[in-house]
């Protein structure tokens, strides 16, 4: 057992082009530098300063882990997270 | 190029239009591979604010899961600016994490005398803006 990732369109260049590659960990901070083990440079992609990237959403389980404990979020085998970056802009 | 049906072009519009001075934001999902805008998905504005839009959080991971069902990917994304012209700025550029979609920009203002609801899309890779053509067809 591992925990499922998917992994954006602008992220795949990192994992061959996978929709979804496993990992593990007991929280995300664990997930992201395990992934990071097998796809580098996919790690700075989502963290920044020990924190997730303000424009990136990460959801575990379908909940956005801001409203959890963020990347100190726990998780375990047969979880499924998802990686999407915010679609954001404006003229500011 | 973007080849786009008037309909949508007018959806597009309409939805910049009723929510100015807030900027209005959305997606045109196609087929996966086709480059072919069909299901119009307007967006709340999380921000909800003249000068910056975000989608929000949950709406966005409805809407990819949505989009992979279905097999679709977004063939456009597009957004208002309500007192500057339709081209990205840096912001729109550095948060610009779709390198296969049309990003379509709608000005509300009239600012560079090139009239009301200038509709124009650009390609956005890696940093790089570039401009290109918009056909508007009856049909596909």
């Amino acid at each position: 057992m591992a925990i499922e990732v998917r992994i954006p369109t602008i992220l795949r260049t990192y994992t061959d082009g996978q929709k979804a590659v496993e990992a593990n960990g007991d929280t995300l901070a664990e997930l992201f530098a395990d992934l990071e083990t097998r796809h580098a440079g996919i790690q700075a992609r989502i963290v920044d300063g020990g924190e997730l990237r303000r424009f990136v959403n990460v959801y575990l389980n379908d909940e956005d882990v801001r409203f959890l404990d963020g990347i100190n979020t726990k998780v375990a085998d047969g979880d499924n997270v998802t990686i999407l970056p915010a679609v954001a802009g404006g003229m500011a | 190029m973007l080849t786009i049906t008037q309909a949508l072009v007018d959806r597009i519009v309409a939805h910049a239009r009723k929510d100015h001075p807030d900027e209005a934001c959305g997606v045109v999902a196609g087929p996966a591979g086709s480059d072919r805008p069909e299901r119009f998905i307007p967006m709340l504005n999380a921000a909800m604010s003249p000068t910056f839009y975000e989608f929000d959080s949950g709406d966005l991971l409805k809407l990819y899961r949505e989009m992979d069902d279905r097999d679709e990917e977004p063939v456009i994304v597009y957004h208002s600016h309500t007192a500057t012209e339709a081209y990205p700025s840096r912001t729109d550029i550095s948060y610009a994490n779709e390198p296969g979609a049309h990003y379509v920009l709608v000005s509300t203002a009239d600012t560079d005398g090139l009239g009301d609801f200038q509709f124009r899309s650009y390609r956005i890779v890696e940093g790089e803006v570039t401009e290109e053509e918009v056909t508007i067809v009856e049909a596909y």
